[in-house]
């Protein structure tokens, strides 16, 4: 026993431990913890530090920005026009004036990502879309909506059921401000109970029309209908989703 | 006693051959694109009229898929027996050096050729090509993945991003005042007294392999 501790350490090599395979396996470990749990973890920093702080830690919830066409068209206020036609008694182009002299409606809710990002608690103004469609008055044989964009590329579309939903609006406020020109201003759909690709930025013109055509991103391979759960039938499945 | 005296800048120890200086390269390239490509992305709002935005998202998207291939390739091949026997060699430590790394330097060491921050920074590194290309995969391809694992994906490639822009600044760093060691990256070569005072283990090493005694 003592003869084994007189040999002298330098005559054979030191025993080593693979701390290589451990660290990384620890990190590996602690990654896929992350996938599986990071979602909640990062909301409860956001609820905890406040939106303000929490958008400052790496990760922390802001709003990645896309873009189909590399651009973001420039809009003023002034310029701005939505042309609603279609199936209506009633084809209107509306100014930001007119939206704003409608009812308005104003609600605080999480902008989702298909892609996994989350921005929580965004406040949101504008009017129902179910409020714009009284005014032009659908005619009979309308089955659905359909949006472009300003930016020429992306489209969307919405059956008339999902249009009625109380949280489905043409939004001009966004944040506590006129919604900027990188967040789909100076008006946007937002489609609360959807992913926020239905949410369709820049909107210039609503067509009613006698079939639900699919848009922009529907045509690159996402449900046509979006709902939070998952879930791609036409039906809101929980009313309570959003 | 001669054989002390050999000591000296003349005499050169090969530190990295030329697959593992052009792996080293090509990553640091990639990670460097990757790297510059992230800050518009994460930083979306204040770039504001970045106009190539699905450019730069489509460069960090295939730089990412190619991150892989210098290490696997010059790991792999019949000429990565030095990149092989190196990665052994960041992986297996001895007590003296997790007792170094837990002080954070001040423990007495033996070196070896790479001293147990720059083991830990490879193995880093290592861990993180593997977490960004599985989180990373999982943004991209999102479609096979539920909505919490992507929340949970986008969370890590965040706090992963962080850590890397740390490690590798700390890295650069580390290389810029440490001129010795940032000449091998570029040559190859480290004089003999350069590894006595830093790598004296690997020096022993060298030494018994060429059958020189001290």
């Amino acid at each position: 026993m003592s003869l084994s501790r007189e040999v002298s350490p330098s005559s054979e090599p030191p025993k080593r431990i693979n701390v290589g395979r451990r660290v990384f396996l620890g990190l590996a470990a602690l990654g896929a913890a992350g996938v599986a749990f990071g979602g909640s973890v990062q909301n409860f920093i956001g609820n905890a530090l406040g939106s303000g702080l929490g958008g400052l830690l790496p990760g922390g919830d802001h709003f990645r920005i896309y873009s189909i066409t590399g651009t973001y068209p420039d809009i003023s206020r002034e310029n701005y026009r939505l042309k609603v036609s279609g199936l209506v008694h009633d084809a209107r182009t509306f100014t930001i004036d007119d939206l704003e002299a409608m009812p308005k409606t104003a609600f605080v809710k999480n902008f989702q990502c298909v892609t996994g990002w989350k921005v929580p608690d965004v406040h949101w103004e504008g009017v129902q879309l179910s409020h714009i469609l009284k005014v032009v008055g659908v005619k009979k044989g309308a089955v659905a909506l359909t949006f472009e964009s300003y930016d020429r590329e992306d489209s969307e579309s919405l059956t008339l059921d999902q249009a009625h939903l109380p949280d489905v609006i043409v939004a001009y406020r966004m944040l506590g401000a006129p919604v900027t020109t990188e967040h789909g201003g100076p008006v946007r759909l937002y489609v609360a109970p959807m992913f926020g690709y239905k949410s369709l930025k820049w909107l210039s013109a609503i067509t009613v029309v006698d079939d639900v055509a699919p848009g922009f991103w529907e045509q690159n391979g996402y449900p046509v209908n979006g709902w939070l759960d998952g879930t791609v039938g036409p039906k809101n499945p929980d009313p309570e989703l959003t | 006693m001669t054989l002390t005296q050999a000591t000296s800048e003349t005499v050169r120890l090969l530190r990295f051959d030329r697959v593992q200086r052009s792996a080293h390269w090509v990553n640091a390239a990639l990670f460097g694109v990757l790297m510059t490509t992230a800050i518009p992305l994460y930083f979306g709002s204040f770039f504001g009229l970045v106009w190539p935005r699905h450019l730069i998202a489509q460069i960090h998207l295939w730089t990412g898929v190619a991150l892989p291939i210098p290490i696997i390739v010059s790991l792999l091949g019949p000429w990565g027996a030095s990149m092989r026997r190196d990665v052994r060699r960041i992986n297996m430590w001895t007590r003296q050096e997790m007792r170094w790394m837990k002080t954070l330097g001040e423990a007495p060491i033996d070196a070896d050729k790479f001293n147990p921050g720059q083991k830990l920074n490879a193995i880093f590194i290592g861990a993180s090509i593997a977490i960004m290309l599985a989180t990373g995969s999982m943004l991209q391809w999102f479609r096979f993945f539920p909505v919490p694992w992507r929340e949970g994906a986008t969370f890590v490639h965040d706090v992963m991003a962080f850590a890397i822009f740390v490690v590798v600044f700390g890295h650069i760093v580390m290389a810029l005042t440490h001129r010795g060691a940032l000449r091998s990256i570029f040559t190859g070569w480290v004089s003999e007294s350069w590894a006595a005072t830093h790598a004296p283990a690997w020096l022993k090493e060298e030494k018994l392999k060429t059958g020189e005694t001290d």
